[in-house]
């Protein structure tokens, strides 16, 4: 049992982590524009997609580098000539445009790299097992992944709470005619914001990309459990960001390694029932809802606590 | 001028009329292009294509061509309704399909509903790899046919095979959550119990179908349980990264499985290192000596860049052409009278035939082991470039796959 739950742990650290690179960008680009971007984990995949380019061409560490660059430079883009022309329309116009982006970047890119998975590899430097424990490998890449995220981590942080340039963006979201008075150029900073948004997420991909499958579903696969994220951790808070992906990483790996189901707590259903839409839900165990867990938990926190966990404002 | 024109115009309606006398065969192929299992899908699409290919060539189908449409159902039973129905509408009478048992339940009803209610337009439905045992049995239907052993059939072989290991004592069921992921799991089960009442199964699991990226969950409780042999009929990704997941984790155990050999498996096998310890049961191996075979291999590998997953499938097409000769007609209702109890020589050798009752092809199985390859001139195909191979470890015969069918074949 220990080892089960050293191991569960050590795979929800890693996977949380793996949310938390994804999130951190969203829950900047909200925060800090109130634009809730729903292209984000299209972003996640173009930055995996080119990654898996750029490898092929240049090898893995350039590509480290360039991909979450040219992701940053389309996000920049659309912010420049889209968001920034429809941000007079309100929140719902532009909500409505990274909606219909992320249909078309998917669209785009399975016409470029066809539909089914690219051969994304692990760079052979990292290919081999870091620790071992109760017998049971890590993969050098996972940590690798891992380390990232908390550089990240702390590197936002630092950025948004301790610099000039911190200061001038979170004024620029509340005050924005006052910091243009002041000579900033407030177009620009936004802009930058999203690139950088758009970045983290490249990144995210780019990393992500060997270790978990490379195609052109798979920002249809993260996108939903991103929102979990960032209205559980509170919208808009690093932090809580922070705190709701290890959450949701720890809650899914655990609620796989469990075996219990109605059954086994309050023993089988009498045999004379037959069999009836009501055993099938008496026998189900937490291992096989385990996918549904953090929708169950975004639907319970927008009820109890519509701020989420470090959230600040009420929307 | 004008007289041109009407010239032109009935000289275009007549050749219109002879290009239509030699008509195309059109099938349907209702399986995933995208998502999860596209990578299986597009396989199964070369595949396909090359046999269409390979009977075009000869002179087609009593001289029709035959043309593949592909249509992409990701993995999904509705998606599959609607591209059958919109097969249908583009004059399509044969489908096929072969990934995910759910997407084959619904096709099998969709035929029978509109073959009743379309009299002199039926389809046929050839079902290359659903394996499901309902749909032959319970929910059997006279418009399908299936050239895949069905789950039953494989799990009997299979832990006949398993019975003379001793070394067996803790089995693991992993399966995906879906009609065929549950039929194996209680085959499994209930066969192992009867044959190895020692083995002790220690966990029983079904994840969801095609959508977990990252199984090192799963390998934590199958390592936690303390198994010794995994039992699976996970297929495409959902197999590949199961076991990328076991390679990273050093997950030392046997593995049996049902389709180790489709895309990414054998790679990610080679990375668990685990030679000749995973097993899998198919109708046909790339490397079962049979000369036809292994020259057909060979092509093929050249011509699409992948492996003769589906032999299953060259036995489809190859019998659909004989029984259209036999009948002498290409209408779905006569062919499909003509397949009924028909014999058949199959891909890798020995005679197959497709059983009335129920409309379950029968043919030999073989259980083969993936490893290093000894003698390269006997064994002289790879998977996937990984220097490793299957080789034969067990032939079960056509006589010894034949299990009994519930089947109450209701004909036209």
């Amino acid at each position: 049992m220990a080892e089960l739950i050293v191991i569960s742990t050590l795979n929800g650290v890693l996977f949380g982590m793996l949310l938390f690179l994804l999130s951190s960008g969203l829950t900047v680009i909200f925060s800090m524009m109130g634009v809730l971007n729903f292209a984000h984990a299209s972003f996640y995949m173009l930055g995996a997609f080119f990654g898996y380019q750029l490898t092929r061409w240049i090898g893995f560490w350039p590509a480290l580098v360039i991909a979450p660059l040219l992701v940053g430079v389309v996000g920049m883009g659309v912010e420049r000539y889209g968001l920034r022309n429809t941000h007079k329309h309100g929140h719902v116009a532009e909500l409505l445009l990274t909606f219909g982006l992320a249909f078309a970047i998917e669209e785009i890119v399975s016409m470029i790299w066809g539909k089914s998975p690219v051969d994304y590899r692990v760079p052979a430097v990292l290919d081999f097992p870091a620790f071992t424990v109760f017998s049971t490998n890590y993969p050098a890449y996972k940590i690798f992944m891992l380390v990232v995220s908390v550089v990240i981590f702390i590197a936002l942080l630092v950025t948004l709470k301790r610099t000039r340039v911190g200061l001038i963006v979170q004024a620029a979201l509340t005050h924005p005619s006052m910091v243009g008075h002041l000579g900033h150029n407030v177009g620009r900073v936004f802009m930058l914001v999203f690139g950088v948004g758009s970045a983290l997420a490249g990144l995210a991909g780019v990393i992500a990309g060997p270790s978990l499958v490379t195609q052109s579903d798979m920002a249809a696969y993260l996108g939903p459990i991103l929102f979990v994220v960032i209205v559980f951790g509170g919208l808009g808070s690093l932090p809580g960001a922070f705190i709701a992906s290890l959450l949701i990483g720890l809650i899914q790996t655990f609620a796989v390694a469990l075996n219990g189901s109605l059954a086994s707590v309050f023993g089988p259903l009498d045999p004379s029932l037959g069999p009836s839409p009501l055993t099938d839900i008496w026998n189900v165990t937490i291992a096989q809802i385990a996918p549904i867990l953090p929708y169950l938990l975004l639907v319970l926190v927008l009820i109890f606590r519509p701020m989420g966990l470090l959230g600040t404002r009420e929307s | 001028m004008r007289r041109l024109i009407v010239a032109a115009t009935a000289a275009l309606t007549v050749l219109g009329g002879a290009a239509s006398a030699q008509e195309s065969i059109k099938i349907g192929y209702i399986d995933p292009l995208s998502g999860g299992g596209a990578s299986v899908g597009e396989g199964g699409l070369k595949t396909f294509q090359y046999l269409a290919d390979e009977l075009n060539a000869k002179g087609g189908i009593l001289g029709h061509k035959v043309e593949i449409v592909p249509l992409d159902n990701k993995t999904n039973p509705q998606e599959s309704l609607v591209q059958a129905q919109k097969a249908v509408d583009a004059g399509v009478h044969y489908i096929t399909q072969g990934n995910g048992s759910s997407v084959g339940a619904a096709l099998e009803d969709f035929v029978t509903k509109h073959n009743s209610r379309n009299p002199g337009k039926e389809v046929l439905y050839f079902n290359y790899a659903a394996v499901d045992p309902s749909m032959t049995n319970e929910k059997c239907s006279y418009w399908h046919f299936r050239w895949d052993a069905n789950s039953d059939i494989k799990m009997e072989a299979l832990t006949n095979y398993m019975k003379g290991q001793p070394s067996i004592k803790k089995v693991y069921l992993i399966n995906m959550d879906y009609s065929f992921g549950q039929s194996v799991r209680a085959a499994a089960r209930k066969m192992l119990g009867e044959k190895r009442s020692d083995i002790q199964v220690v966990g029983d699991e079904l994840h969801p179908m095609l959508k977990v990226t990252d199984f090192s969950p799963y390998i934590a409780k199958i390592k936690a349980a303390g198994a010794d042999t995994v039992v699976t009929g996970n297929w495409g990704q959902d197999f590949a990264l199961l076991l990328k997941a076991a390679a990273d984790a050093g997950l030392k155990v046997n593995w049996y499985t049902y389709y180790a050999g489709g895309a990414g498996g054998p790679t990610a096998i080679k990375q668990t290192g685990l030679e000749n310890q995973v097993f899998q049961i198919s109708e046909g191996v790339p490397n079962s000596g049979n000369k036809a075979a292994m020259d057909f291999e060979k092509d093929f590998r050249a011509k699409t860049g992948i492996s003769v997953w589906y032999p299953r499938a060259v036995n489809e097409m190859r019998m659909f052409k004989a029984a259209a000769e036999k009948a002498n007609s290409i209408d779905p209702v006569k062919v499909a009278a003509a397949l009924e109890g028909m014999k058949f020589d199959v891909f890798d050798g020995g005679e197959g035939f497709m059983r009335k009752d129920d409309h379950q092809f029968f043919q030999p199985i073989y259980i083969s082991s993936f490893g290093s390859l000894a003698d390269k001139a006997k064994e002289p195909f790879d998977e996937e470039n990984t220097g490793w191979g299957w080789h034969i470890v067990s032939k079960i015969d056509t006589a010894q796959t034949m299990l009994p069918t519930t089947c109450n074949m209701k004909r036209p």
